[in-house]
């Protein structure tokens, strides 16, 4: 690992301050300091964002639940609010990587580096998630621009997460059996409005499939599913999965959720 | 006092391992030393054009930069094949020179070409980046297959064929075959794994300007092997001004067994540069170069009648050794092999034929197992698919074609002293609930799911020796071992064994024999091993010799203790040596209630007299102290034995294979410590199943290793495995006096072929290559309802 300047912001304006182009936040650090480690990034300067007490704490509203954005995925895990409100958000933080990653990884930090396998992303998508910022309010379906590109600009600070509360949802992710990352993830979530399928893993970067979405809107049930295929022509291939049986793992997933629902 | 040989001691390790206790070689520190960083060929193949250390030497905290010319000029060897096999046309095999640091070319994704010394690991790695290497880059060769048509790697080497060896007689082959009702054909790969032990590999150099020794601490399974080749044929320095030390080791798998680069750079260097030297290897370069294991492709045949019965067998394996030949890479696909692949099986003739070639990957060595995981892989699967074609039980075609009798003279090589293959079978079978198979497998079809269920008799030929026979067959060295017993004159032992533990627990179980030997508290049982300084030589462990080898020296240097002891008790109780008998650590005068404890005669060797008259314990001519040695060298291999089972459950959908049961009844021999044993399998079948369903270690055509991290070489984890269910018979080995055979590797022999008979049993039948994973499995489900459906 390279030389860097460690700084601890006290809040998101000195945070946003000391950013430049050659600067990261720190969050959890389970992204970006396996990656110097191993030499793949080098910055100048690291940003600790763990103490500024904003990016803290949990709030459940009457049609959301609100993540602040330095909140771990095992805390997400283990919310009592969470576990009642949005089960299957719970569920997805307890199915992240090992209890290490769990301890330290957090929510802004998994939705700004949108890595393509990345769980929470789908979570953002199915849930109709508002990113908060030190700046603005963005949603989901325009945050997740491409593989590791999201819509933050340089210095930009993501402070709480937004999802909204559905009728009924289900995550149910195929792990790598290597990394456990998603090797496809779908995300399953029943609102008043009609139904959001969002995938990971199967794609550069997390989408709502609308052909699921539409199907299960119209009749919420796997057997609705039943024998649909779906186009592979643009989804990964790596050795672990082909885009032909990525697809068909997203069907499969997909009946699993609607069942577990 | 009971016997400790067969009870369940806790292990003596357990506080320093369990409590962060244990001492690496990692933890070493030498005041002064500096850190070593290894410049590596990021190519496959390629010839090296320059190199330029000239601004990497100006770096911050740089101390020295070594090449291959430095290594050259110095006249420094490289590393060896320590078996010499030969081609079934008589040739000697074809080995290329493997110097410590590549000079002209290199072969593999890893291939160390410099190293920098440096004030800090941080400014050697820096100022690996400043090292300049122009490189002609060739085309790499990493297809097993097709690597005898391609370019040759290594001058000379034509076809990049090492040896294309034989065993066995064609011509009775050929008659066995033309008198078949059914041949049955078989292809094959046995998956390339990465052994991948805990502590990576790492080494601390030591040397003294005043008395010119060099003293390496290293990660080995055999520190006196790697003195003696680092010395013998590095020419770092002589046996006597070279002391390894293998201090705690986390694991080996024959990954350790090696000398590798980086320890005859590193000895070599601190002599040069006149500092210690300390090297720690990151993953990524365990991945990419320590030792791989297994990677065999084979077209196998079975000649039967349609009652089942066996008349003859066919092997045809090319082998990978990788871009070098190391120290057992050239007989683990061999002999380790080739006698092996008939099974536990009355074979009337046979042949194993291998090609072992070089290809532009990592070398290939021992792991765990060693030749024989995928000689009863071979052979397992072969039988499965002769039950399957035939229509008989699997468990009922092997019955027909055990040996009745012992000895059993095996096809190929080995000629077994002991065993009952029926017993353990049967055994297995009730342990697994076999006869229920049926109704489980029905519970999970309304479930959705495919239940399958495998079966594997395996035999292996372990505790590797005796010296002649494996002289004869091509070792560069004698595989005997050695031990030393010191008692020290207030009546604690210690032995020093030539055996070396890196996760074995010898200080446990060598300690049970001693104790039993010797009539003391199993407390008062030190046992050292590991330095070169410490005992006279030791062959290291590897092939599950350990026990078999290592403990039975143990065992004839006490017999010799009490031998002496006896004289120098009838001395003290004046009595003739013949009467004394020794029994629970008591010297005894038969017929009398005359006795002296161990510890009592002990005292007496060191303090021979008493004051005020010449009078001495010690019978005339015998010298004072109490301490032997013995070097021991078995009649024969060792021959365990066993029949696993295991059930696994597909899902259709997504093609996961659970494994859901898994019976072990394995024949050991005399057992010393249950809990070990078990520990022993329970690993063993934790890495064979990683073989079979998730270990991959795969190179792209450019032979760059993309499972190169634990992101993607998936190594089986807790959630992988059910509960082992053990059980155990035992006849006794007649080859050395406890009747121990060696356990180290049986789970990695047996579980892959078991785990792999059962998915493909719950496949109906159709092949699937290791390892079984989700994707393969799914298309083969998929495969599965078309045809279902064509049927109805
Ligand atoms: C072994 C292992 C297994 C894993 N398995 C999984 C898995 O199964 N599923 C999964 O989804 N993930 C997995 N991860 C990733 C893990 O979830 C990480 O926690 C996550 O990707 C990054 O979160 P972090 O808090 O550690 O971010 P950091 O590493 O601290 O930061 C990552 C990036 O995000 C930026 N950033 C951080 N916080 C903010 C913020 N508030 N606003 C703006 N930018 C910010 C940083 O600048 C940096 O560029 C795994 C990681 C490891 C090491």
């Amino acid at each position: 690992m390279k030389n860097f300047n460690y700084h601890c912001a006290k809040d998101s304006k000195e945070a946003s301050k000391l950013s430049s182009t050659n600067s990261a936040f720190l969050a959890g650090g389970m992204t970006t300091i396996p990656s110097m480690k191993l030499g793949l990034a080098t910055y100048k300067d690291i940003i600790d964002i763990k103490r500024i007490k904003k990016l803290a704490g949990i709030k459940v509203a009457s049609k959301s639940v609100i993540i602040g954005s330095i909140t771990t995925h095992s805390e997400v895990a283990n919310s009592k609010e969470i576990k009642k409100k949005i089960p299957s958000l719970a569920s997805l933080a307890e199915g992240i990587g090992d209890p290490q990653v769990r301890n330290r990884g957090t929510i802004g930090g998994s939705i700004a580096n949108n890595d393509p396998s990345a769980d929470y992303p789908s979570a953002c998508i199915a849930l109709d998630a508002i990113i908060h910022t030190n700046e603005r309010k963005i949603e989901s379906s325009k945050f997740f621009k491409g593989m590791f590109e999201t819509a933050l600009k340089k210095g930009e600070l993501i402070e709480a997460v937004e999802f909204k509360i559905p009728e009924k949802s289900s995550y149910q992710k195929y792990p790598n059996p290597a990394s456990r990352y998603a090797v496809v993830g779908v995300y399953v979530a029943k609102h008043k409005s009609g139904v959001n399928v969002a995938i990971t893993g199967a794609k550069s970067c997390v989408y709502n499939d609308k052909d699921l979405s539409k199907v299960l809107s119209s009749s919420f049930s796997s057997t609705a599913l039943e024998g649909m295929t779906l186009n592979s022509s643009d989804m990964n291939s790596d050795i672990h999965a082909s885009a032909e049986f990525r697809a068909s793992l997203i069907v499969t997933h997909a009946k699993k959720a609607v069942e577990a629902c | 006092m009971a016997s400790l040989v067969g009870s369940r001691v806790e292990r003596k390790e357990d506080k320093r391992f369990l409590t962060g206790k244990g001492r690496y070689t990692a933890d070493i520190n030498i005041a002064n030393q500096t850190y070593a960083y290894f410049v590596r060929s990021p190519h496959a193949r390629a010839k090296i054009k320059k190199i330029d250390t000239s601004k990497a030497l100006k770096a911050s905290g740089v101390v020295d930069i070594l090449t291959g010319e430095h290594i050259a000029n110095d006249k420094i060897g490289g590393l060896i094949a320590g078996w010499a096999i030969r081609s079934e046309d008589g040739s000697e095999m074809k080995c290329p020179p493997n110097p410590p640091l590549a000079k002209d070319n290199v072969n593999f994704v890893g291939d160390p070409i410099a190293v920098i010394f440096a004030e800090s690991l941080e400014e050697a790695r820096a100022a690996s980046e400043l090292v300049k290497i122009d490189y002609k880059v060739l085309k790499a060769i990493t297809n097993l297959s097709e690597t005898m048509n391609s370019e040759t790697i290594h001058e000379g080497i034509d076809k990049n064929l090492c040896y294309d060896w034989l065993l066995g007689d064609r011509q009775k082959v050929k008659e066995a075959f033309e008198k078949a009702d059914k041949i049955i054909k078989l292809d094959i790969t046995n998956n390339r794994l990465v052994p991948n032990a805990m502590e990576p590999r790492a080494c601390v150099i030591d040397y003294n300007t005043a008395s010119e020794e060099i003293t390496c601490y290293t990660t080995s399974q055999n520190p006196h092997l790697s003195r003696l080749i680092m010395s013998a044929f590095g020419g770092v320095a002589p046996e006597h001004k070279l002391r390894v030390v293998a201090p705690d080791v986390g694991g080996g798998f024959g990954s350790k067994i090696n000398l590798y680069n980086e320890e005859i750079v590193c000895s070599w260097a601190s002599k040069k540069i006149e500092r210690p030297i300390k090297w720690v290897a990151e993953r990524t370069e365990s991945f990419l170069t320590d030792t791989h294991g297994r990677d065999h492709v084979t077209h196998a045949e079975l000649a039967v009648t349609n009652e089942g019965k066996f008349l003859g067998f066919k092997n045809e394996t090319i082998a990978n050794l990788g871009a070098y030949a190391r120290v057992f890479g050239t007989v683990t696909p061999t002999y380790l092999f080739g006698p092996c692949a008939t099974g536990v099986y009355v074979m009337p003739a046979a042949y194993s034929n291998v090609k072992a070639v070089y290809t532009n990957t990592a070398p290939v060595d021992a792991y765990r197992g060693a030749g024989r995981p995928e000689a009863t892989y071979t052979i397992e699967r072969l039988v499965d698919k002769a039950a399957i074609e035939l229509g008989i039980d699997p468990i009922e075609i092997r019955k027909k074609n055990f040996p009745t009798e012992f000895p059993f003279k095996q096809t190929l090589v080995h000629q077994v002293d002991s065993g009952d293959y029926f017993a353990g079978l049967e055994k297995a079978k009730q342990m697994s609930d076999y006869d229920g198979f049926a109704s489980r497998k029905k519970d999970s079809e309304k479930r959705g799911k495919l239940r399958g269920i495998g079966v594997t008799t395996y035999f292996e030929a372990c505790g590797i020796a005796p010296s002649p026979v494996v002289m004869m067959l091509g070792c560069g060295v004698g595989l005997w071992e050695s031990a030393e017993v010191r008692f020290n004159p207030t009546g604690q032992v210690t032995v020093y064994t030539g055996s070396h533990s890196h996760g074995q627990s010898h200080q446990t179980t060598f300690a049970q024999i001693a104790a039993d030997e010797l009539g003391v508290p199993i407390e008062n049982v030190d046992i050292v091993h590991g330095d070169t300084d410490k005992g006279t030589f030791g062959m290291g462990t590897y092939g599950s010799r350990s026990l078999t080898v290592g403990g039975i020296a143990i065992v004839n240097a006490c017999k010799k203790i009490v031998e002496k002891g006896k004289r120098v008790a009838a001395k003290m109780l004046e009595a003739s040596p013949e009467d004394v008998e020794f029994k629970d650590g008591e010297f005894v005068v038969a017929k009398s209630n005359k006795k002296k404890t161990i510890g009592e005669v002990a005292f007496a060797c060191y303090l021979p007299g008493v004051r005020d008259e010449v009078k001495s314990p010690l019978p005339e001519g015998e010298e004072p102290g109490l301490k032997e040695s013995a070097f021991f060298d078995p009649a024969n291999f060792s021959f365990p034995a066993g029949s696993h089972i295991a059930e696994v459950e597909i899902d259709p959908e997504t093609g996961d294979v659970k494994l859901d049961k898994y019976t072990a009844v394995d024949d050991f021999g005399t057992i010393v410590n249950p809990i070990i044993v078990e520990g022993q399998v329970h690993g063993g079948i934790a890495q064979g199943v990683g073989q079979a369903l998730t270990e991959n270690a795969e190179y792209d055509e450019t032979g760059q290793l993309i499972t190169a991290s634990y992101m993607d070489y998936t190594m089986p984890r807790a959630d992988n495995l059910p509960n082992f269910n053990l059980g155990f018979t035992c006849t006794k080995a007649t080859t050395n006096p406890l009747g121990v055979k060696g356990c180290g590797e049986a789970g990695a022999i047996a579980a892959p072929p078991t785990v792999m008979n059962a998915v493909i049993n719950a496949l109906d039948g159709q092949e699937i290559q290791m390892p079984a994973t989700a994707e393969k499995v799914w298309k083969a489900c998929k495969n599965l309802k078309k045809s279902n459906s064509k049927a109805a």
